[in-house]
């Protein structure tokens, strides 16, 4: 018989994007400690406080997506988003036993991962939001977010070792995403990028790039300068001449007579921008620039005997004709390296210590922390300045570039954090005067969080947050926070801490414009937030003065006490007090006074 | 508070060749008394820092020295093993008790019937607490070579002592940290407080009326203390090692005074040394300012009775003489709350 299905109370649904109308203008942040997991505000110290918290909200770690609209965690059963002011659950994909999971970069999927096989037992339920029998075997799942369904399951694709005895590594993440969501795509190591289109995720042109001996891939950035662009196009509403195309950028090591090689590769044209080969290569590392103006690649040469790395770096300058490269020759290896965000400069550690490679307790390597800016009068990336002998493995531009922190990450003996400015006096630089090289870099503060695992700036790049992870040990395991000068805001030693990470936020709406109007006006509106600093300020007075209050009083009530045991001690032992003097010295004087009358001097005969 | 402790010109006493020990103002603030490890001691007109004269007689180190309440008498101990009592208008050496170890503190009672001094144990010779009865009659050299009552404080050495507000009550400071109260006649530890502070006592000076008072010490802080049950009241934390601690009379401030370590001093310059009365808040425990002068660690701060005037000697060998100005007088910088002093 048929029953009418009941028509659902509609029910309006949370803004996931509330917290950013806050109107103290905080940032959020999670922790998970044990199995509480917390989501806090973070302002000034009187606005700090927990927004929410939960026990046993997740069974193995959480996650924000890109632009912090969803809150991610993981349990047996599969991944569940949650969003909103009361933190409603939004959203759940049923992947057993799931692992890792990662987020498009405009949160329209997620990807999860899971080390054991997809299996479809017989009482599974049926629907687009379940695996079905074709899923079998496959470890990894793509999710459309809003509605929940699957689209797409792969297996594993594994990157071979030089010989067969090395354990086979997964790459993570598997399927890498166009900066616009519009693609995914994954690496058949030696093989092939298979691109696949969004949202049926069907195999762009039905046919794989076969690119012989491929080993890594990524995806150009894109800058603000192309949304600007794009939305321009759009208002004037005229249909660009030819829409930007995706870029990508992969490079293939040296196979049968053919050196190693470097490409960027437009896409969907498939168009072969540039191609740079390389020699003596052992390994490629690929850095995009946060905008997508620039690509480093990180080339690990070895000698012809195999014996010494070798390390340059190349680095492609996409936004100009032809795309030209520019080679910086190093003499060490260099263990990591970053892009300023927004910015021409990049940071590198460099290390020649003996033991690098050769890790053993106790034994911090020793490194060189370098930055590079372009010269834009010789139009070449030039040595700023080198900071020698450290111990720094980290770098960590605030997002907002600029300042620079340089941690010691991982060492039982040095957990330093070094906090730069490269802009320090910048200010004098806008008067006019060409600013000597390199001057700029200051050092703003140094500190030290002992066990630190982790190093992330908020999104506002005022702020960072350090952490000691009992993931990786557990000795003082807890967070700090600190202001981007290096002085310490708040520290916590919690037992069992594990996760720290701040809510992302969204590329800003306002435009170019608005925001120069702004900093224009810096003054106007720094007036307002200076009143509430004053008016919180007297409130703090107020409890102050309230607190003196109180102090004094207690001092006189307990004076007053002193005094009357003071005057009943000295009563006892029969002495005199102040108070009895006045008494006592009341003294009788007897006053004999003598009065001559009258004086008759006689002489008798 | 800083410019205002500033502007008052200080008077610099210069009649010392070595470090000041101790320094005392007497009852009514006219006069100060200053004893140095030069074997002297001086006495001063503490309006104008002239010298009225000193008491010679003293082959050692001079630690300690106190006067009484009518500045008839100054008693004085020393490293040379002995206490000597002085006629204050004269300077003669009135009488001589000989001890087998130098004397570390000596003090009156608020009768000046009594005098209690602190001999060091030192040389197989225990540590001793002696209280004398001060034959006031006649010329004052007619003492009682014995002590009227006399212990040995167990456990740790004490190096500072006073009479409380009870004639048969004494406190000390010891090299422990320790603050006890002992029977003067019996002998026994009445009361203490093992952990006043953390490291060695290096001064204790009472309030007025004796039921309250102030001790500094080596463990960086100044601490304030009930008489009548040794409770800490309030607590002064620095950053350098104190040697001295006054009250203010009148006013609801302390003086604390300190620095490096002599042996330490010329490693640390001026800066670092902080060789500067520190004035502190008594009741809020803030620091509100200082005053800089001295080359070498403070050794001993006293205040005028009256809260007019305050003395500093130092490591240096200088006594400085600082008269409050009226807006010390005036500056109110907690606003209008009535504090009993």
């Amino acid at each position: 018989m048929y029953i009418e299905p009941k028509v659902e109370e509609y029910r309006p649904k949370e803004h996931l994007k509330a917290w950013l109308a806050d109107p103290l203008g905080r940032d959020q942040y999670v922790t998970y400690r044990g199995d509480d997991v917390e989501i806090h505000w973070h302002g000034k110290a009187s606005q700090c406080e927990v927004a929410y918290s939960k026990k046993n909200w997740t069974e193995l770690y959480v996650s924000w997506s890109p632009m912090g609209t969803y809150f991610a965690t993981l349990f047996r059963q599969g991944v569940r988003l949650w969003g909103g002011p009361s933190w409603e659950p939004q959203q759940r994909f049923a992947h057993p036993l799931v692992k890792l999971m990662d987020f498009s970069p405009c949160e329209q999927y997620l990807v999860t991962w899971s080390h054991d096989p997809i299996t479809v037992p017989p009482n599974l339920p049926q629907g687009p939001e379940f695996f079905s029998p074709e899923d079998e075997g496959n470890n990894i799942a793509v999710w459309d977010i809003k509605s929940g369904h699957l689209l797409r399951t792969f297996p594993t694709s594994l990157i071979e070792g030089e010989d067969s005895s090395m354990k086979k590594q997964m790459q993570w993440p598997a399927l890498k995403w166009s900066l616009d969501d519009k693609f995914v795509a994954r690496v058949t190591p030696g093989q092939q990028i298979s691109v696949y289109e969004l949202p049926s995720m069907g195999l762009h042109d039905k046919k794989s790039i076969k690119i012989e001996g491929v080993i890594d891939f990524e995806w150009c950035p894109h800058g603000e300068k192309d949304r600007d662009e794009a939305e321009k196009a759009a208002k004037s509403g005229k249909t660009p001449k030819k829409a930007k195309e995706n870029m990508l950028a992969y490079w293939t090591p040296e196979v049968a007579n053919q050196p190693a090689r470097v490409t960027l590769l437009e896409f969907p044209s498939r168009r072969i921008l540039r191609q740079k080969n390389l020699f003596n290569v052992t390994e490629c590392k690929l850095y995009w620039q946060n905008q997508g103006d620039f690509l480093c690649v990180k080339v690990d040469r070895h000698t012809k005997t195999k014996k010494s790395i070798l390390c340059s770096l190349e680095i492609f300058r996409i936004r100009e004709k032809d795309f030209p490269v520019e080679v910086v020759e190093l003499k060490d290896t260099v263990t990591d390296f970053s892009w300023e965000p927004k910015g021409e400069r990049f940071a590198i550690v460099s290390s020649n210590d003996p033991n690098l490679g050769n890790p053993a307790p106790g034994i911090t390597i020793k490194t060189d922390i370098s930055f590079y800016q372009l010269d834009r009068g010789k139009n070449d990336f030039r040595l700023l300045r080198t900071l020698a002998s450290r111990t720094s493995n980290t770098i960590r531009w605030s997002p907002r570039g600029r300042h620079v922190v340089l941690a010691t990450v991982g060492s039982s003996t040095k957990s330093e954090l070094e906090f730069w400015d490269l802009d320090f006096n910048n200010e004098d630089r806008r008067e006019g005067q060409a600013a000597e090289w390199g001057s700029g870099i200051q050092h703003v503060g140094s500190a030290d969080h002992y066990g630190v695992t982790d190093v992330e700036w908020d999104p506002s790049g005022r702020y960072l947050a350090t952490s000691a992870s009992a993931w990786r040990h557990t000795l003082e395991n807890g967070y700090a926070i600190w202001d981007f000068r290096g002085q310490v805001i708040e520290k916590h030693i919690l037992d069992r801490f594990k996760q720290f990470i701040w809510r992302p936020r969204p590329p800003t709406l306002l435009t170019k414009e608005q925001q120069r109007q702004i900093r224009r006006n810096l003054k106007e509106y720094s007036r307002t937030f200076d009143e509430d600093d004053a008016a919180e300020e007297s409130n703090v007075s107020a409890e102050l003065i309230a607190l003196r209050k109180r102090l004094v009083d207690e001092w006189n009530a307990w004076r007053v006490r002193c005094k009357r045991d003071l005057v009943d001690e000295k009563r006892s032992r029969g002495q005199r007090v102040d108070g009895d003097r006045h008494a006592e010295e009341k003294e009788e004087i007897e006053e004999w006074i003598d009065e001559v009358i009258e004086q008759i001097e006689e002489v008798a005969e | 508070m800083h410019e205002q402790t500033n502007r008052t010109r200080p008077i610099l006493l210069q009649g010392h060749e070595r470090s000041l020990t101790q320094i005392r103002f007497n009852n009514e603030g006219d006069l100060l008394f200053s004893c140095s490890k030069d074997h002297i001691i001086n006495v001063w007109f503490s309006h104008n820092g002239e010298r009225l004269g000193t008491y010679d007689g003293h082959n050692g180190t001079i630690w300690t020295t106190d006067v009484d309440s009518q500045s008839k008498y100054l008693v004085s101990g020393s490293a040379d093993n002995t206490l000597r009592l002085w006629n204050v208008s004269n300077g003669k050496c009135l009488y001589v008790w000989e001890f087998p170890t130098a004397v570390k503190r000596v003090a009156f009672s608020d009768d000046d019937e009594k005098v209690v001094c602190i001999t060091e144990q030192r040389m197989g010779h225990q540590g001793a607490v002696r209280v004398f009865k001060i034959n006031r009659d006649g010329d004052g050299t007619n003492q009682s070579l014995e002590p009227e009552h006399m212990f040995h404080p167990v456990g740790s050495k004490a190096t500072v002592c006073a009479f409380t507000y009870k004639p048969s009550l004494i406190v000390t400071g010891h090299e422990s940290g320790k603050v006890a109260l002992f029977d003067v006649v019996s002998g026994t530890e009445v009361l203490n407080n093992e952990r006043a502070h953390m490291d060695s006592v290096t001064d204790l000076q009472l309030s007025l009326d004796r039921t309250y008072f102030i001790t500094s010490s080596k463990d960086k802080t100044a601490r304030l203390h009930d008489t009548k049950t040794l409770r800490v009241l309030k607590t002064f934390s620095t950053e350098t090692p104190l040697n001295s601690a006054a009250l203010a009379p009148n006013k609801p401030y302390i003086l604390i005074g300190g620095g490096q370590e002599a042996m330490q001093v010329t490693t640390t310059s001026l800066r670092q040394g902080k060789f500067e009365t520190r004035f502190w808040h008594k009741i809020f425990e803030e620091e509100i300012g200082r005053v800089k002068g001295h080359f070498g660690p403070i050794n001993t701060i006293a205040v005028h009775p009256a809260g007019t005037s305050y003395a500093s000697g130092g490591e240096d060998g200088f006594v400085r003489v600082h008269h409050f100005d009226e807006s010390y007088f005036k500056a109110k910088p907690y606003g209008d709350l009535e504090i009993e002093d």
